[in-house]
């Protein structure tokens, strides 16, 4: 008898499913659990019922939401921001969870730092409260964001049930040209599928384009998913995949890890399974991408105008255009490279491990930006790699701030905030209302992009710039 | 958790779209605890402006929904970050139901665990479910989960919601109660797994 072909997905799916009830929703077991600052509603409604959690040795807490970027030997100047971190402190201590803490040298965002320290692997089944969990799928992993009461419920039971969302294929084809970074893909998917475009499905990235992406671009990639309405995203695990695990701290070693290996390499999708929707794209015509609007799905390439709503014949989207360029203070119909910018963040989890800083370095060397900005490394460890690479020095040559790793002015709670008014060109992966301040106006795209950027003071196709570099 | 079965109230239209939940609840109120109650910040950086005020225009705050009890909005509300608290914010409101044409899967996973309803129609149906409020603001709407129904004046729609957060909602379960009923079929699950998947497992 042969077996029905099936897709990495089912094959993650099957191997958790503790049970199955009636209404379709399956019990799964989670192999990794990570909990950060704001993880503390997940606490208190695990202490409030007298419980503990069930699994501490499959939890790790990470300080990275609040930290602070700068004087990490002081103590937190911030009261309330103080409290949030010393919160994470007592409940994992309470409940004996391992924590990367802000002065453990392996602390970072949390979604840099699972891969790095090998506790994110494929075939695992990985979830935080945290919508970018999506992040871990790049090694072929089941990993979704989860809010507060599926929190405490994981605390609780080392499980989760769900219901089985369906599935989606996004192949990206051919080979990206110079100065295309897996930011431009991201972007360029879900400008074609829409902010919500894969609402309830799990998504596949397969395609040539993805299988020639290093694991740092594929977590860009998977890092994106929730922008275009996933709450996962996955690429199957190859060589590159397991050339990134070997030696790192919690990867399995030795026999095991050949073990693994063989295990592993049965997850891809089987020929001729099925996917309930696919969508291609053409990787040769992706150019480099930049929003404009105040969501991620608002993206052009650098070479457009910004849209006029007196074109548009819907008039909900018309309204829609109106209002997203009235709250980011530009004209319609404009040039996005006239659009000047007051400042730039690189960090965050979707761009700010070691393959970013190197890229933005490239085109910051020897050049100074003429606006300040933010570098934030993605973990302790990128920020320690990065010094020994020079890469700092380049930075700061130009003009930019050094800073520690943390999510910092991805979402502003630590009080790195771009203000009221100012346009902030940025690495990170929302481009909400108010996501980086109160009246912040954010520009996504790529740290080659973001460098760009900095160098000309306006939105700038960074192509041109790598002219006669190494890149 | 809250039951939800039937209810009638004043709804308000917010017919935008893509209110993530960075706009619903802005990332600065997420270090209050549950019980300061957060329906006071739901909104709050797109309903006041830069000093506070209530913006007129803003539709939660006209006189006639100040009361509003059904939310209804554009597509692709609650996408972006997974923060419950922007699901006890809209709660603490006072909202018990939202109805748009598509949710954030999150949130809608979210909004199930504290018993808001988050009810789909297809798009046609909301915008003009929303004018026949915007015609009059007074006009109360009924939604009926068991039904499956949304009636508002001689207008019947029938809204989609999955079986298993119907279910959930409809029962008040409490997960983790459920969850400890199949402690068996974890502890089979683990054993089995054990041998399947030996590199998955972490002992300190
Ligand atoms: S860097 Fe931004 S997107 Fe990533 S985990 Fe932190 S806040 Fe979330």
């Amino acid at each position: 008898m042969r077996h029905t072909p099936q897709t990495l997905f089912d094959k993650l799916w099957s191997s958790h499913q503790i049970a199955q009830r009636e209404d379709g929703a399956a019990l799964l077991f989670v192999d990794r659990h990570f909990v950060h600052e704001g993880s503390f509603h997940g606490f208190s409604q695990v202490k409030s019922r007298g419980r503990k959690v069930a699994e501490p040795a499959l939890t790790f807490g990470i300080a990275d939401h609040y930290v602070p970027t700068h004087d990490r030997d002081k103590p937190i100047a911030n009261p309330e921001i103080a409290e949030m971190v010393r919160k994470l402190e007592r409940n994992t201590a309470d409940n004996n969870v391992a924590l990367f803490g802000l002065r453990d040298p392996r602390q970072g965002i949390v979604h840099v730092v699972g891969p790095e320290q090998g506790l994110t692997l494929p075939g695992l089944l990985i979830v935080c409260g945290d919508s970018h969990t999506s992040t871990h799928g790049a090694f072929g992993t089941y990993a979704f964001g989860i809010g507060a009461s599926e929190v405490a419920h994981v605390l609780m039971t080392q499980t989760l049930w769900q219901k089985k969302p369906k599935r989606m294929r996004i192949n990206v084809e051919g080979d990206a040209g110079i100065g295309i970074a897996a930011k431009d893909i991201a972007l360029a998917i879900i400008a074609r599928i829409h902010a919500d475009g894969a609402q309830g499905h799990a998504i596949e990235y397969a395609g040539s384009a993805i299988r020639a992406l290093s694991m740092e671009g594929r977590l860009t990639l998977c890092n994106m998913s929730i922008e275009g309405g996933g709450r996962c995203g996955m690429v199957a695990p190859d060589e590159t995949t397991f050339a990134y695990i070997e030696g790192r701290p919690y990867a399995p070693m030795g026999e095991a890890f050949a073990r693994a290996i063989e295990d592993w390499s049965k997850l891809p999708t089987d020929a001729g399974a099925e996917f309930d929707r696919e969508v291609t794209l053409d990787a040769a015509s992706i150019a480099p991408i930049v929003t404009w609007g105040t969501t991620p799905d608002d993206a052009l390439p650098i070479d457009a105008r910004a849209p006029d709503p007196s074109r548009e014949t819907d008039e909900t989207r018309a309204a829609y255009i109106r209002g997203a360029l009235d709250y980011m203070g530009l004209k319609p119909g404009m040039k996005l490279t006239d659009v000047v910018i007051d400042r730039v963040f690189i960090g965050s989890c979707t761009n700010a491990r070691i393959e970013d800083l190197r890229a933005a370095a490239a085109v910051l060397s020897g050049r100074t930006s003429k606006v300040p900005g933010l570098v934030s490394p993605g973990s302790s460890l990128v920020k320690q790699q990065a010094e020994q690479e020079g890469l700092d020095r380049i930075f700061k040559d130009a003009g930019l701030e050094w800073v520690e790793s943390g999510c910092s002015m991805c979402v502003g709670i630590n009080g790195d905030l771009v203000p009221e008014g100012e346009r902030c060109a940025s690495t990170t992966n929302r481009n909400f209302r108010g996501r980086q301040g109160r009246g912040a106006r954010t520009h996504l795209m790529s740290p080659a992009m973001v460098a760009a950027a900095a160098v000309t003071g306006h939105l700038a196709d960074v192509r041109p710039l790598l002219a006669g570099r190494e890149v | 958790m809250d039951k939800f079965t039937r209810l009638t109230a004043k709804a308000c239209p917010l017919m935008r779209q893509n209110i993530d939940t960075d706009q619903i609840l802005p990332a600065r109120f997420l270090k209050w605890p549950r019980d300061k109650g957060l329906g006071s910040v739901l909104f709050t950086d797109i309903r006041t402006d830069a000093g506070g005020n209530d913006l007129a225009d803003f539709p939660l705050n006209r006189p006639a929904w100040r009361n509003a009890r059904v939310l209804i909005a554009g597509r692709n509300f609650g996408g972006g970050s997974s923060r419950e608290a922007a699901v006890y914010a809209v709660y603490d409101y006072g909202f018990r139901c939202v109805i748009a044409p598509s949710f954030g899967d999150i949130f809608a996973q979210n909004s199930v665990k504290n018993g808001l309803l988050t009810a789909a129609l297809p798009e046609a149906e909301v915008t003009e479910l929303a004018a026949a409020i915007e015609a009059d603001p007074a006009r109360e709407v009924t939604v009926d989960l068991q039904q499956q129904t949304i009636t508002c004046g001689n207008r019947s729609y029938t809204f989609t919601i999955d079986p298993v957060s119907r279910n959930q909602l409809l029962n008040g379960w409490d997960d983790v109660d459920l969850t400890g009923s199949y402690r068996a079929q974890v502890e089979a699950f683990r054993a089995r797994d054990r041998q399947a998947r030996p590199w998955a497992a972490l002992d300190r």
